[in-house]
Order: structure tokens, then sequence, then C-alpha cells
């Protein structure tokens, strides 16, 4: 289970590393190097984003992406079969993340069924709350799988109870408002919100939205057990190349 | 949220949940607005002073003459304020935004009738304002662009995805989701998240409310058939409200595009190229591909270019009580140009989609059959794409004698 791994991970780790990319940007063969070097280089987990045409909750660089994966013709087939490719290769947990529709279209069940035939362990799915969610809380546990669900600074106590009732593997803290990829103030401010994340669930917590550099990390560890790292490799790569991920992946713990 | 806004099956609120609480704020202010019967005067006198309701029914005598068939009315929201139905929602949602103490309002917009109805209100109100509009509308709706920029709003031209509406809409809400505690999103139709389409279809409802009285009045019964044009809805949503529990048929005309064969529409409830999914927010027919991927719409007329429909659009196509066509481009210039000989109303190019249709069934009716047919909008707006259509010989040289003046 997922719970127990970053548990155990965290025994001997201060803070693991969740990485984000998006399947099929720039290609497949790169976002398969792109792993590579990420797993080699120490990252805890992934996040595998499916494209989507309308990612209404990220920013610039990963609609970006979206874009471009799509346009370069990415398909939800290719990218479930490139997560079998990559869990058979790699040793870490890898989940999925889009949108409902991607899941939807595909039917909610059968989608659960293709990701735990690919042994994927989970899905982040930034569109569906709870409330709408009763047919992908069912299949993921017919399937064994964890919904990860999200924290906000605008969520209530009450509600940050209401939806840990609700979340496997870990709780996704979003820093900020806004959308992914923007500048996120790193202060006594997300200090306290973490502070109430961690009263409302004994879940691991993933702190995610503006993670982009060692300070950040350092930051973040003792107040959140898992740092995810998104937009920042995707403008690493673009700028850098894959052969700049390793590096910075290494330089941040 | 105390009610997800589902409609048999479509609506419903799928939010991220750094919006959640936005959403349950907007709710409850809505609600208690919606209960309050000093908000509904409030309304109605803001839109009767500052607007121009109630916008009168005008019976279109050389149409039902040439046609020689039903009597056709029309309903005029043309005769809005900034020139369209827009502003009935607008001017609603702005009252709304006074009771929930913000300070800055933003929109998307297609044709730009929404955009220059949100500045407007902005402007009277004291609200800071940004539109959102795709890259496309930009260049094709530009003299709503100048007016909202003199209005005093920012214009954000949209170069993501298909830069159009729906686009428009992503940007719009990718400002929110960051800008909620001083920012209120006004949608501009009955689409998105549980409130908007019951909020939005709210407001509009004062256009049946006034037609079905007034069209009693004069003819002392009701229409056989209404027609309205649909893009995400809310022209249509606010003429059928009145009339949902008569005798009448309801008809919705989407946009044919350059044919239903063609690919290039938007037409989602009278074609068979939709099927139901989840974007934007709510669950309805969506113009996509087999994997969820939106596709790309096409229609001469910005404001009905839209990838979804209004979930309660959708839930009225199911249940049989409205009855959903199409009209294509050149359909609809035609009409527009023989409305605007005819009878001197000039239509939108949204609204001549309901004309099309209505012209193509008052023959097969009597003088004893009313029809009305919601003028959405006022044609102005569409010069440079209506002289475009006519390959207008004298506008084309006076924009070149402009451009030179420009250049000198």
């Amino acid at each position: 289970m997922l719970e127990s791994y970053l548990k155990s991970r965290l025994i001997e780790k201060k803070i693991l590393l969740m990485t984000h990319i998006v399947l099929g940007y720039p290609s497949f063969d790169e976002c398969y190097k792109i792993i590579e070097a990420m797993v080699n280089a120490g990252v805890d987990l992934m996040e595998l984003q499916i494209p989507f045409s309308e990612p209404i909750a990220d920013g610039p660089v990963i609609l970006h992406a979206n874009q471009e994966s799509l346009a370069g013709g990415s398909t939800v087939k290719k990218c479930l079969d490139f997560a079998q490719n990559v869990t058979q290769s790699f040793d870490i947990p890898f989940l999925f993340m889009s949108y409902y529709n991607i899941l939807f279209k595909y039917g909610v069940d059968r989608f659960a069924a293709a990701m735990a035939e690919r042994s994927i362990k989970g899905a982040i799915v930034p569109d569906l709350p709870p409330e709408e969610g009763q047919d992908y809380l069912d299949a993921m546990k017919k399937y064994n799988l964890d919904p990860i669900f999200i924290f906000s600074p605008t969520t209530t106590d009450e509600r940050m109870n209401y939806l840990a009732s609700f979340g496997r593997g870990f709780i996704y803290c979003v820093a900020r408002k806004g959308v992914t990829g923007l500048e996120t103030d790193f202060s006594g401010h997300l200090e306290k919100y973490l502070g109430r994340c961690r009263r409302a669930t004994d879940l691991p917590l993933a702190l995610g939205f503006g993670v982009k550099d060692k300070n950040d990390i350092d930051f973040l560890k003792g107040k959140t057990d898992i740092a995810v790292i998104g937009t920042q490799t995707i403008r690493l790569v673009e700028k850098e190349g894959i052969g700049a991920v390793g590096e910075f992946i290494r330089s941040l713990r | 949220m105390i009610d997800r806004g589902y409609y048999d099956g479509f609506g419903g609120a799928y939010l991220p949940e750094v919006l959640v609480a936005t959403f349950d704020d907007l709710e409850d202010k809505f609600i208690k607005a919606k209960n309050d019967p000093s908000f509904w005067k409030e309304y109605t006198d803001i839109m009767s002073t500052y607007s121009c309701r109630p916008t009168p029914v005008t019976f279109a005598e050389n149409l039902t003459n040439h046609f020689n068939g039903a009597r056709i009315y029309v309903k005029r929201e043309d005769l809005n304020h900034t020139g369209a139905h827009k502003a009935n929602n607008v001017m609603g949602q702005g009252l709304l935004v006074k009771r929930m103490g913000k300070t800055r309002v933003i929109a998307e917009t297609g044709a730009g009738q929404h955009g220059v109805a949100t500045a407007t209100m902005a402007a009277k109100f004291g609200f800071k304002c940004t539109i959102y509009m795709g890259e496309v509308d930009v260049q094709r709706q530009r003299p709503n662009v100048f007016w909202m920029e003199r209005l005093g709003a920012e214009v954000i031209p949209v170069r993501e995805g298909t830069r159009i509406l729906k686009d428009a809409i992503n940007e719009a809400f990718r400002d929110w989701v960051g800008n909620m505690d001083t920012t209120h999103y006004v949608l501009g139709t009955a689409c998105g998240p549980h409130p908007f389409p019951e909020m939005v279809s709210y407001f509009q409802s004062i256009i049946g409310k006034e037609a079905r009285k007034q069209i009693l009045e004069k003819e002392g019964k009701l229409p056989s058939r209404i027609y309205a044009c649909v893009g995400g809805g809310s022209n249509a949503l606010g003429i059928f409200k009145g009339f949902l529990d008569d005798p009448v048929e309801l008809v919705g005309v989407e946009a044919g595009g350059r044919g239903l064969d063609s690919g290039l529409h938007a037409a989602r409830l009278s074609s068979k190229d939709a099927s139901i999914g989840v974007a934007q927010g709510y669950k309805t027919y969506f113009l996509q591909n087999s994997d969820g991927q939106m596709k790309e719409t096409h229609s001469v007329a910005a404001g009905l270019d839209y990838v979804g429909v209004s979930p309660i659009l959708a839930y009225l196509k199911e249940s049989g009580r409205v009855r959903f066509e199409s009209a294509t481009d050149r359909e609809v210039v035609d009409a527009m140009s023989f409305t605007i000989k005819k009878e001197g109303l000039i239509p939108a190019l949204e609204s001549a989609h309901a004309f099309v249709q209505a012209f193509k069934e008052a023959p097969e009716l009597s003088r004893e059959d009313i029809i009305l047919i919601n003028q959405s909008g006022r044609g102005d707006k569409d010069i440079f794409t209506v002289a475009d259509a006519f390959d207008d010989p004298n506008w084309k040289e006076f924009i070149k004698k402009k451009a030179e003046e420009y250049n000198a």
C-alpha cells in the first residue's frame, strides 16, 4: 500500500520527493528518459499526467505541455501502454493525474481496472470532489487503488476532515491559491496551513504548487512528508534538456 | 453546497478544491437574494432605468405577409443597453457582487456582448474589470474590444487551445482560482458549475416573463412555437422559462456552421457528434473525441461557437420538452440580410439562427398561429463579418481609405 510504503521511506528520509510529468511531452521516449533520470536520482514516487484539452487547474507551463502532447498525437491508450512499460521498468510507485473527463469517457470502472492491471497505485483527479465522485470512489476501492484528495488553504477544518475520510495513500496539499507553476511564499503562513492539514489526518502530507529548489524543500522538512516538484522540472527540460534532470533532483535534498 | 445543481443527471459542480468555499459562498448569497422579495424588485428597477426593460415584442408584419403562414413576433432583447440579453445576467450578478462585497469582476466573452455588458456594469458599480477573449474572437469582434477598453476593462486575448469561447472560460477560471477573495467571475451563460446555470437562467427568465404577458395582452393567446438561438443557452432558457408549463413548442437553434456533415459546427444537441462528458466544471453534451478531448468548433457567430451547452437544456432535450435544430452559416447570413431589408430589424448573427428556423416553419402554420422569435442581440457588432459575407465593395473601399489615413 502506498501509505505504508511512504511511512517506511520516511523512517530513512526526512522528506520524500514526488515529481510530475505530462505524458507524451515532449514525447513518450523523452518521458521515459526523464523518468529514468528521476528514479536514478532518488525520486520516491511520481505522478503521470494524462493530458486533457481543458486543464483548468494548471498554469501556463503545464497547460502548454498538455496541448503539445495532444498536438503530438497522445491518446489515453498510448498513456496506458506507456504506464505499463514504466511500472515494469522502475521500482517506485506511480500515480495517474488527470481531469475527470478522461476517466468518465473511458468508463470509470474500466479505467480503474486498467490502472490496476498496469500496477498504477492511485490517482489524483483535481476536478472531482468526493461529492461528485461516488463511481470513482467505488471503482478505486474495488481495485484496491488509492484516491488522492486535495486540501487547499481555502478548505475549512471541517471540510479537511470530510476530505480525509475519503482520501487514501496521502493527502495532496495545495500550497496556495492559483494555478500550478506560480510563485509560492514559503513562510509562516504556509507553516500554519500545514499545521491545520496535519491535524486533519494521519495520512502522509504532500505539499505542491510552486516548489522549485532546495531552499523551498529545506523549509518544508519536518512540516510535510512529501514535496511535489511539478512545473519546475518541465521548465528545466524545456531550457536545459533531459541531461539536467538528475543533477537538479539530487540538488534538492 | 446545499444543492449540487443536477437536472436529471446533467450539471453538478466539478470544482477544484480551492474554489469550493467560493462556490459555497456564491450559492448562499444567491439563495438569500432569490428569497429576498426586495432583490427581484431592485433588479427589475435597475433594468427598467439603466437598461430598456421591459423590451417590446414587435409584430413583424412584412415577414408575416411574406411567409404567408404564422403571425411572427420578435422579442427585442437587442434593445437592451449594450445591445443584447447579456445585460440581464450581468446586472443581476453585479447586484450580487455588491452584496458579496467584492471589488473586481472578470468574464469570458465570445461575441464580445457579454464582455461589453460586464465592462459596462463594472463601470457603473465601480469594479475593476478583466475580460478574457479568444484571440480568434478578438479579431472577428473588434468593435466590441474597442468598447470594452473604452469602458475601462482590460481585455486579455487568449492564445491557448482553440482560441475561442471555451478557452476564454478556462483562462477566467485560472484567474479566479488565484483571486477569489476580491474577484467574482461573471460567467456569461447558463453553463459551468452549479449555481451558474440556475443563477444565469434565473436572471434571464425576465425575458420569458415579459414575453408571455406581452403576447397575451396583444393576441389574447399563447404562441404556438418559440425560437431561440443556442450557444451556451442563456437567451433560450430566458425566454423558454416563461412558457415551460404552457402548451407551447420550444425550439432551440444551434450553430450548424458549414453543415452538420462537415464536422465544422457547434451543434451539441441537434447533431450526433456530441456525447456526455464533464468539463469546465459541469456535466453535459460536449463535442469531444472518444478520449474525451474537446474538439474544435465552428460558427460564423462567435457567441454560438462553444463546445458545451447548458445542462438545463441538455435535460430539456432528453425530456423532449425542447426541440433542437441547426442553421448553417450561409442560411444565417441570408436570414439576417432578409430581416434587415424586409423588417428594418438588425439581428445579431447569433440571433439570426433563430430566424432561419422560424422562416422554415412559418409557412406550414396558419394565420391563427403565433410564433415568437427571440432576437437576443443586435447585429451592429457584426459589421466586419457581415460586410465580408456580402463582399461589400463600398465598405472595403472605406476600410482601405481608413487604413491609408492611419498609415500616413
